[in-house]
C-alpha cells in the first residue's frame, strides 16, 4: 500500500481540525515566540496543508517538530483555527509516513 | 544542527511502551517523595502526580547531554541509540542525575501533598500503581502510543474506584481532564489540579507573605484549562502583591521548555525573552509547571531573579512549612 498524499490527508485534516477557516492573516506568524529567522512560522505551514504541499512540509519536519504547543496562536487567530491541533496532526503524519514510528 | 526527530521521539515511544514511561523511574525515585507522609493507599479521591516533577530531574540530566549533542558528531549516532535501548534501557545511563535537583523536585510535591491538607481534603496516593499520563507522547503527535497508554492509564484509576484525581502540573491535568474523555471510553474521572482545590477552600494563611511577585502563566493552564485565577487568587489571599508581566494570564508567553529536549538552542532564545519580561516585573518569580521551573531556573542563572514553584510560597503561607 503506497503512502497517502498529502491531498488525500488534507481532507482528513479539515475534518479532523478546523484549518479550513483559515484566513492566511499572518496574525499567529505574528505572536509565535519562536524566533523569526530560520524557522518556518505558522501561517506558511497552514498556507502549505491547505495547498496539500505534501514534500514542502515533509522537507520542513524541524519546523513542525520546533512547534512549543504553546496556543498563542491559536488565542489570538480571528478565525479560531486550532493551530497547534493542526501541528500535532502534521507531527502524527510524519511520525507515521517519514519516521514509520506508528503504523500507517 | 538540530538534534534527529525521528531516533529521539522513537526511545521516548520505545520507553513508553516496553517500560511504561517515556525515562522509566525506579519505585523509589517515582514513590519516594511521599515517605513519611502516612498518605492512605488508593480512595475515592486520590493525589495524581502523573511522574512529571519524579521525571525532571531525569529529564535535566538527559538535556543537558543532548545540548552537547546538538552540534557533533555523535549525533548521527541517536539512530543506533534507538536500537540499543530496546534492549537496554540508555536513558538511564544517558546523564547522571543530580541529586540536589531530585531533593528539590521531591520536597516540591510534598509541599503540594500538604496544600491539599491544607484544603481540607481526604485523599490517598495510588504510589507504585500510578502512571505517567502519556502527555509527552501526545504532544509530539505519537497517537497511537499514546492511546495504547491512556487506556492503561484509565484502567488504574478503574480498578482502584477512584472517582477524582488530584493533579500538580498542567500537563498532566491538561492530559486528563481534556484529552483522555476523547479517546478512553467512558472515562468520567473527574480531575482537579491542587490550585483550583485549594483556591475553592476556605483555608487561611497561617504566615503572610511579605513579597512582590511575578506569576509565569504556564500556557497549558492559562490557555488550554482556563487556570489563570487561582494562583493570583491564592498568592494575593497569604498576602503577595501581584506584580504583571507584560505577556500574562490567556496571553502568557511561552518558556521554551517544551522544544528544550530537541531544540536547545532554540529554547534557550526563547526562555531569555521570557526572563527579560518576568525580570522587568518584579525581583520573585513564581511558575507552576515543572518544566518552565527547570528552563526558567536553568536560563536565571546569573541574574538577580528568584525563580520558584508556586507551591513553595504557598506552603510557607498555608502550611506554615
Amino acid at each position: 500500500m503506497t503512502a497517502p498524499t498529502m491531498i488525500e490527508q488534507r481532507d482528513e485534516l479539515l475534518a479532523f481540525t478546523n484549518n479550513g477557516g483559515c484566513i492566511n492573516c499572518g496574525t499567529c506568524t505574528a505572536v509565535c515566540p519562536l524566533p523569526k529567522e530560520n524557522v518556518m512560522l505558522p501561517r506558511h505551514i497552514l498556507r502549505l496543508m491547505h495547498l496539500g504541499q505534501r514534500e514542502e512540509l515533509i522537507a520542513r519536519a524541524d519546523a513542525i517538530f520546533s512547534c512549543l504547543l504553546c496556543r498563542l496562536c491559536e488565542e489570538t487567530c480571528p478565525a479560531g483555527v486550532s493551530i497547534p491541533e493542526c501541528v500535532r496532526y502534521l507531527r502524527g503524519f510524519m511520525n507515521r509516513h517519514l519516521h514509520h514510528l506508528e503504523k500507517e | 544542527m538540530p538534534l534527529p526527530t525521528a531516533p529521539v521521539l522513537g526511545i521516548l515511544a520505545d520507553n513508553l511502551r516496553l517500560r511504561g514511561s517515556v525515562m522509566p523511574l525506579s519505585r523509589k525515585k517515582a514513590t519516594g517523595w511521599a515517605d513519611g507522609l502516612d498518605l492512605p493507599r488508593g480512595g475515592k479521591t486520590v493525589l495524581y502526580t502523573g511522574h512529571l516533577y519524579q521525571l525532571m530531574p531525569s529529564i535535566a540530566a538527559l538535556t543537558s547531554k543532548l545540548e552537547r549533542f546538538e552540534d557533533s558528531l555523535l549525533n548521527r549516532a541517536m539512530g543506533i541509540g534507538r536500537a540499543v535501548n530496546r534492549k537496554i534501557n540508555l536513558s538511564s545511563l544517558m546523564g547522571r542525575e543530580d541529586r540536589k535537583v531530585r531533593e528539590v523536585c521531591e520536597e516540591r510535591l510534598r509541599n503540594i501533598a500538604r496544600l491539599v491538607k491544607a484544603a481540607g481534603v481526604n485523599y490517598g496516593y495510588l504510589y507504585e500503581e500510578e502512571l505517567y499520563s502519556g502527555a509527552l507522547v501526545y504532544d509530539q503527535g505519537l497517537d497511537s502510543t499514546f492511546a495504547e497508554h491512556a487506556a492503561k492509564v484509565a484502567e488504574v484509576f478503574r480498578r482502584n474506584g477512584v472517582e477524582t484525581a488530584i493533579t500538580v502540573d498542567p500537563h498532566t491535568t491538561h492530559v486528563l481532564r481534556s484529552i483522555f474523555p476523547g479517546i478512553v471510553s467512558d472515562f468520567t474521572l473527574k480531575v482537579r489540579s491542587y490550585l483550583e482545590v485549594l483556591a475553592d477552600s476556605p483555608a487561611v494563611p497561617v504566615r503572610p507573605l511579605d513579597l512582590d511577585v511575578a506569576i509565569h502563566d504556564s500556557c497549558v493552564y492559562a490557555r488550554g484549562e482556563n487556570l489563570v485565577r487561582e494562583p493570583r487568587a491564592l498568592l494575593e489571599r497569604a498576602g503577595a502583591r501581584i506584580r504583571e508581566p507584560e505577556s500574562h494570564g490567556r496571553k502568557t508567553l511561552c518558556c521554551g521548555g517544551p522544544i528544550e529536549s530537541l531544540f536547545p538552542a532554540r529554547a534557550k532564545a526563547i526562555c531569555a525573552r521570557r526572563l527579560d519580561e518576568l525580570a522587568a516585573a518584579a525581583h520573585h518569580v513564581v511558575a507552576m509547571c515543572p518544566i518552565c521551573l527547570m528552563n526558567l531556573e536553568h536560563g536565571a542563572e546569573g541574574r538577580d531573579l528568584t525563580v520558584r514553584d508556586i507551591c513553595e510560597p504557598l506552603a510557607e503561607s498555608f502550611c506554615g512549612e
